[in-house]
């Protein structure tokens, strides 16, 4: 846990070892401009980030490596200049459209459009998406020519890699990209469906986390990055996705009881909350 | 209006023209009974002879039901016998009512002279309780009357067999006319009612309804509208039997410190409770279902006389509300605290009090309440409204007032809904294939519809076809196809849909609920609740309500106080508790927002120190204090008060226009202010005035001219503010569901799934993000919009408020709260607008605060 290969040049050491001994999490928040110039000093960082870029991000640290989580629904890895997104369900309103549910073909283009912005805003090298980027077998097949143009323009210019989910177990067809079952990188394991008896650096997708906090009577629930120290479940990012709460029994076994935590998507702003303090 | 009927009858009671032909069986039964048919009987039985379409207004206890269906019971007397071997008879009369316990209940009512004259009439119910081998019978065997709701109407006609089965159609009655046509029920029903026209051109309809404000309008909706090339405005006849002996009501003047706010008049529960000692059987009638378990919690805790006092409202076990249903029936309760699902219909006992607690928001619906006591004609009813605070004093009083006056103030009708038609044109492709143009000419001669234009009829349709999306993707997977493109004739694609469209039609979707389950005690492990078994079913409460709950957390539910356990598949459960008070109040302002007439009463005794006196001396005392220390406004005049409180400037308005166009102007003055840099954090808004707070002195940027009240009650708020606060809304999130739920863009239930719709559906938020970004002026953002702006946010009314205090506003600028504005400052924090502040919740709770982080 301590030291971690592959270890970026940006993490914050001499700081980072005494909070680890310390036992304390690694994740700040850098929400705020003076913090930033602070950082800025400190480290050495991408030209390209801005404190902009960073404004209401959450860094956590999964098995050592350190991923910045953006409330959009993506986490960026600064070590390999990679974003990583999950369960995009491409295609998701034709898939039941197919079924007799007209809901508005738009989903593909509000999903695509959405990563657009974040590729714009992290400009990464590589993408990594974490399975069932399409609803259905068929659905790549099935995408708009806007959304097919859109998305071979996103694919330009990088590495791109289609982790297969349970939505999308065959490889689409066309669109570019490597296609694996699962991806082995620094510390960390990618895969589509997270496993209770994973190495640590597990970072999944699939199931689509939601918390939800009650306070004086009221009730917040947003879609969460579930964390711990090591493993990370992604948000679903596809437009028509929703979301399963962190207690519900489909995530037994992958973190310790309430001892982890969801870093909750606000406006604008990524929420830290204990999962003790969860409903 | 109300002139104007009370003539039309005077001549018709001179003419003396009822001589209507009835058979001796009947004029016999009525003579062994010592009755005699009652004049309205006798006129309406005249003018169905005569082919004629009527609607019958009269009080409770009038004999309606027997006038209603007296055309039938005749005309069917007369019929020849069916010869054996000639085909059965399709249904000859059909009877809807708004509640299957009311079907049910008719059927006893109307087989007790059919039995005594031994009439060849059969009468069957068909409710959603009806066996599946029955409902089979029925279709090949059909009764002579059927009695049914809405929502089987609207199945019945979707049926392959339909114009068989009402082919022989004559009647159609109405009952509680005026309470199913405010709906998007009562859409549902107009266009049912269009169908059935379409099926069988010669039926007649009758209408049984109280008293409501425009008779009109319900006479117009049981005829078909733009029928030929004129624009006649069609009508059916009207009879009107006046209410007998006037009601006695009185206001119970409290010997307790009248309450300034809140709704639970807990001053009063002795007093009420004496009340009650006093009459044989009372009806309590509250506003809200958390009034209901609060007063009848208080109530059993004084009962030293163990009165049998039981509870009754509509999320409540079924079983436990049949259980107190039969107990009124048999006499055996001493009184029974009701929310309005008890506000219609059935004959229950022997009622002789009716208590209303909390201002009752309209002059109608108290009436028909009171109604609810004494259901003989002639003997007064019996009253007592018990105001929970000082306006609600003012409130009662106007609506006893308006009781005494006769005047109605039901809601205006409103033009059919989109969605309701969009679910309405899949039934009828269900039945068979529809040519467009005879089915818009249908549609229109429905009273809902009649305005409809082709253009948006025609999208309707598309909307049913494919989604009716600007990109056209869906055409392959579409719902109806025309035959081909010049015919105009439209056939469903696929039996399914006819399958998904019987599992999914109606319009009443209730807020998502779960069970409540008591248990005598939880055995937890780490994860929660350990399984439990057993354990006995409450009644139902809405998983929004429940979400806001934690373990340990204490409420009041089904007469007793629990406390949350936590939610173990799809079942909230609970456990007795020992605590007294409980932890979440329950608390819900009045569903109702308070009607135009009575606010205006109000404004107008207010406006009037002469009528104070008539008021109880804590109030009138209170409005002098008001006139001493403020402004009391005159009737047209809108008074504005600023004044400071603790860190905080605020801001009252008392506009009296509802809780719900307050709410909105609530919202839109305070992003006015915020334009004005008056920098508001907050609103609370009542059925009487608007609360607005913020960190600026409101008053002295008004007196500096820095905030001109004009400008911020301009009516061009209700323009682009009101459009972009629209739009983000949560409120219209809510209403997008119930549009989207009714015109079948999702489904509640789904073929071959039994798993609640939430699982297998897409969340409506997020479709409604994704079609707002992308087709903004889609069917059903248009139907939403519509049905927000008269619904959820009043905005008719606002606008008519702003309209009227052009200026009429007057400022008074105050060292310290009002008289006036102490009601609404206590509602302060207990009133908060869902949807706000939920950031600063997350906020909150959230760790990684800038010190975490950068502390060692």
């Amino acid at each position: 846990m301590s030291d971690s290969p592959n270890s970026y040049s940006w993490t914050l050491k001499g700081r980072n070892k005494s909070k680890r001994k310390s036992g304390k999490s690694l994740s700040a928040s850098l929400d705020d401009n003076t913090l930033m110039a602070q950082l800025q000093t400190n480290l050495p960082m991408p030209d390209l980030f801005t404190a902009a870029a960073f404004k209401g991000t959450c860094i956590h640290a999964v098995n050592g490596e350190e991923l910045v989580t953006d409330c959009a629904g993506v986490a960026y890895w600064p070590a390999e200049q990679a974003l990583l997104v999950a369960d995009l369900h491409l295609e998701k309103g034709s898939s039941f459209a197919r079924r007799g549910q007209l809901l508005p073909p738009y989903d593909t283009m509000v999903t695509l459009k959405r990563l657009a912005g974040c590729l714009e805003k992290w400009q990464p090298r590589r993408v990594i998406a974490l399975g069932d980027s399409f609803h259905d077998q068929e659905a790549s097949r099935r995408l708009p020519v806007d959304a097919v143009q859109l998305l071979t323009g996103l694919l330009k210019g990088r590495e791109w890699v289609w982790i297969t989910g349970n939505h999308d177990p065959t490889p689409p067809e066309g669109l570019g990209g490597q296609v694996v079952d699962e991806l082995r990188c620094g510390a960390l394991t990618l895969r589509h469906e997270p496993q209770v008896d994973a190495d640590a650096g597990e970072i999944a997708g699939h199931l689509h986390p939601k918390a939800r906090l009650v306070r004086r009577g009221r009730s917040v629930r947003r879609s969460c990055f579930a964390v711990s120290r090591s493993r990370m479940i992604m948000p679903s990012f596809g437009a028509y996705t929703g979301g399963l709460n962190v207690f519900d029994p489909a995530f037994a076994g992958l973190f310790e009881e309430r001892k982890f935590h969801a870093l909750m998507r606000g406006d604008g702003q990524v929420y830290r909350i204990s999962a003790a303090d969860l409903s | 209006m109300a002139n104007e009927t009370k003539i039309l009858r005077r001549q018709a009671i001179k003419l003396d023209l009822y001589a209507p032909d009835i058979p001796q069986v009947f004029l016999d039964w009525f003579g062994k009974r010592g009755w005699q048919p009652r004049p309205h009987q006798l006129e309406l039985l005249q003018r169905s002879q005569q082919g004629d379409s009527t609607l019958l207004i009269a009080p409770t206890g009038a004999g309606k039901t027997l006038a209603g269906f007296l055309p039938s019971l005749t005309e069917l007397t007369a019929r020849p016998k069916r010869k054996p071997g000639e085909r059965h008879r399709g249904v000859h009369t059909l009877y809807i009512s708004p509640l299957k316990a009311l079907a049910v209940d008719i059927k006893r009512n109307l087989e007790t002279p059919i039995d005594e004259m031994g009439l060849p009439v059969t009468v069957e119910t068909r409710t959603g309780d009806t066996p599946s081998h029955r409902r089979q019978r029925q279709k090949l065997v059909p009764p002579d009357i059927l009695l049914t709701t809405p929502e089987q109407l609207a199945l019945l006609i979707a049926n392959k067999d339909a114009d068989r089965f009402f082919a022989d159609l004559r009647f159609v009655i109405f009952d509680e006319l005026h309470s199913l046509v405010t709906s998007k029920r009562g859409h549902l029903l107009s266009l049912g009612l269009a169908r059935l026209r379409h099926l069988q051109g010669e039926l007649q309809t009758i209408g049984l309804s109280a008293t409501v404000a425009v008779p009109a309008d319900l006479q117009r909706w049981l005829v078909a509208q733009n029928v030929g090339d004129t624009n006649v405005d069609n009508q059916a006849g009207l009879i009107v039997v006046e209410g007998g002996a006037k009601p006695l009501i009185n206001i119970l003047d409290t010997r307790e410190r009248l309450p300034w706010s809140g709704h639970s008049a807990r001053h009063a529960v002795g007093e009420i409770y004496d009340t009650i000692k006093g009459a044989r059987t009372a009806l309590l009638f509250v506003n809200t279902r958390s009034q209901a378990e609060f007063l009848f919690q208080n109530l059993w805790r004084i009962n030293e006389d163990n009165l049998p006092i039981a509870l009754h409202h509509g999320s409540l076990d079924v079983g436990q509300r049949r259980k107190v249903e039969a107990a009124m029936a048999t006499n055996s309760l001493r009184a029974v605290v009701a929310t309005s699902t008890l506000d219609l219909g059935i004959d229950w006992g022997d009622v002789d009090l009716v208590l209303h607690i909390g201002a009752p928001k309209g002059a109608s619906r108290l009436a028909q309440r009171i109604g609810r006591a004494n259901h003989r004609m002639d003997e007064p009813s019996k009253a007592v409204l018990v105001p929970a605070n000082r306006f609600e004093v003012m409130e009662c009083k106007a609506a006893l007032d308006a009781n005494y006056l006769g005047h109605q103030d039901t809601p205006p009708l409103r033009p059919g809904a989109l969605d309701v038609l969009c679910q309405h044109i899949l039934g009828v492709a269900v039945a068979g294939p529809f040519q467009e143009d005879a089915l818009y000419n249908e549609v229109i001669s429905a009273a809902a519809y009649a305005e409809l234009d082709w253009d948006t009829f025609e999208r309707c349709v598309h909307f049913v076809a494919t989604g009716g999306y600007a990109l056209k993707s869906y055409e392959r997977y579409a719902k109806i196809k025309k035959v081909d493109a010049e015919s105009g004739e439209w056939r469903l694609t696929h039996p399914r849909f006819a399958q998904q469209y019987r599992l999914n039609a109606g319009t009443i979707y209730e807020a998502p609920a779960m069970t409540v389950r008591l248990l005598k005690f939880v055995k937890r492990d780490g994860k929660g609740i350990a399984a439990t078994r057993g354990g006995r079913s409450l009644g139902k409460l809405e998983e929004y309500f429940l979400e806001q709950m934690v373990y340990g957390d204490t409420f009041m539910f089904a007469g007793q106080i629990v406390r949350f356990e936590g939610i173990r598949e799809n079942e909230a459960i609970v456990t007795p508790t020992v605590s007294k008070d409980p932890m979440v109040p329950i608390y819900a302002g009045s569903k109702f927002p308070l009607s135009t007439y009575l606010a205006e009463h109000i404004r107008a005794m207010m406006a009037d120190p002469e009528k104070w006196q008539e008021l109880p001396l804590q109030v009138s005392q209170w409005l002098q204090i008001q006139a001493q220390k403020s402004i009391i406004p005159t009737v047209d005049q809108l008074l504005v008060e600023t004044f400071p409180r603790g860190e905080k400037f605020y801001l009252v308005v008392y506009s009296f226009e509802g809780r719900l166009a307050h709410q909105s102007l609530g919202m839109l003055l305070t992003k006015r202010l915020e334009r004005a840099r008056a920098r508001p954090t907050g609103f609370v808004a009542t059925d009487y005035c608007i609360c607005v707070w913020g960190l600026d002195d409101l008053g002295a940027m008004i007196a500096d001219g820095r905030l001109s009240l004009a400008g911020l009650f301009d009516e061009d708020m209700l323009g682009d503010d009101l459009e972009a606060w629209m739009e983000d809304s949560f409120m219209l999130k809510r209403t997008f569901r119930q549009c989207a739920l009714i015109a079948g863009l999702i489904e509640k239930n789904h073929p071959g799934k039994e798993k609640s719709g939430r699982q297998i559906t897409v969340s409506t938020d997020l479709i409604y993000d994704v079609l707002r970004e992308h087709e903004p002026d889609h069917i059903l953002m248009q139907a939403t919009r519509e049905d927000a702006a008269t619904g959820l946010l009043d905005i008719h009314r606002l606008g008519h408020l702003l309209a009227r205090i052009k200026g009429q506003i007057v400022h008074k600028d105050l060292e310290q709260v009002s008289p006036l504005a102490v009601p609404i400052m206590l509602e302060i924090g207990r009133e908060t607008v869902a949807g706000e502040a939920n950031e600063t919740l997350l906020a909150e709770a959230a760790e990684n605060l800038i010190s975490d982080a950068m502390t060692v």
